[in-house]
């Protein structure tokens, strides 16, 4: 008895094997490449078939020069002009405001948070920042050197004025 | 205690110390002054040596996320900091910023982070809840340190004199320049909470 154990064993293991063989996978068609980026605005598959893998585009880079953007429109919250990366915006600390608040603004020569950003729902005036402007990049965002999806002949606040005065 | 009985107490840890004293101060009778000088000199460099790489093995970042403290808080956060994660590949690990590199030093602070594990065995920071209870004073034994040595453990990689300022953006060439090249400032003074997230910062300077 003792002697056939093994082999029960090995008959079971072998059966065991048969069991969990698997297809071989075939291999995935060659991706395709993302080459109308430009020209439609298909946000999910870019024009891809839907049984084709896509290679993406390569990912864009923030802008980080330093320079104020010119603002598009009036009210238009100022994008921003630098990289933001690991700045901790939380409930505990701000980032943004060590440079940004109005008394570190000429220390570190960052352009200081506009007036209304010190004022209340109520109209009531604050030494600290507003609660309800508290998270910046809610309306302050980066910009990336991505091209854009669409063609876009929107023009820009100061071109506008200028057409308006030629015409 | 009158004087007796601390003489009378005396007498007796001496009666109990004074064979060893004595052998001590013998020469030795069955050993050559050959081998004990040799024997004690290989017997150190092996002691020495072990004690070191003890000490060594108590750096590592094997070591520091073996407790789940470090484990699930500060080093799952350092993981998506830059010093963790870049292009170049390099990076910090935790006693390259949080110990001295310098031997008399690092066993001070070897010394004081007894007391960490005075805080693993009673459970001091051993649920999320309580570590961010306590993440403040944490935090500010760190700055303290780093501001008293001048933000050393910073600087053992990062060296002013060999920082290509025009590589950097504008606006840090500019703040490194006037307030790190003047030595008014240390690096801790704005580079707080670049490892690990930031406790509640109210009325604590950052910049």
């Amino acid at each position: 008895m003792r002697s056939l154990l093994p082999l029960a064993i090995a008959v079971l293991l072998a059966g065991c094997g048969k069991a969990h063989e698997e297809k071989p996978h075939k291999a995935p068609d060659a991706p395709v490449s993302i080459t109308n980026a430009g020209q439609q605005i298909d946000a999910m598959r870019r024009g891809v078939p839907i049984d084709k893998e896509a290679s993406p585009p390569p990912m864009a880079r923030v802008e980080n020069f330093d320079r104020p953007r010119p603002i598009n429109y009036e009210m238009q919250p100022p994008t921003i002009p630098h990289a933001i990366d690991n700045y901790q915006l939380t409930v505990n600390t701000n980032r943004c405001m060590l440079c940004h608040t109005r008394s570190n603004a000429e220390k570190f020569q960052a352009p200081p948070v506009s007036d209304t950003h010190y004022v209340t729902r109520d109209g009531k005036i604050l030494e600290q920042i507003s609660s309800r402007r508290y998270f910046c990049v809610q309306c302050h965002v980066v910009q990336t050197d991505a091209p854009p999806l669409v063609e876009n002949r929107f023009q820009g606040l100061d071109t506008s004025f200028a057409a308006g005065e030629t015409r | 205690m009158s004087g007796g009985r601390v003489r009378a107490m005396w007498n007796r840890v001496w009666s109990w110390i004074s064979p060893y004293w004595d052998a001590l101060r013998r020469p030795s009778v069955h050993f050559s002054l050959g081998f004990l000088t040799l024997g004690g000199f290989i017997a150190g460099i092996f002691f020495w040596g072990g004690f070191n790489t003890a000490m060594e093995a108590t750096n590592t970042e094997a070591f520091c996320t073996s407790c789940h403290e470090m484990r699930e808080n500060v080093f799952a956060e350092l993981k998506t900091t830059i010093h963790y994660n870049n292009r170049s590949g390099v990076r910090a690990i935790c006693s390259d910023c949080h110990v001295p590199h310098d031997w008399t030093d690092k066993i001070a602070r070897k010394m004081q982070a007894s007391k960490e594990v005075w805080g693993k065995i009673f459970g001091t920071v051993d649920t999320r809840e309580k570590f961010l209870d306590k993440r403040l004073e944490l935090a500010k034994h760190e700055w303290a340190r780093l501001k008293a040595n001048d933000s050393l453990e910073c600087r053992n990689c990062h060296e002013y004199d060999s920082m290509d300022l025009t590589r950097q953006s504008p606006r840090a060439a500019q703040i490194h320049q006037r307030y790190l090249g003047t030595g008014k400032n240390t690096c801790i003074d704005c580079h707080k909470g670049i490892a690990h997230h930031l406790p509640n910062m109210t009325g604590i300077p950052q910049g």
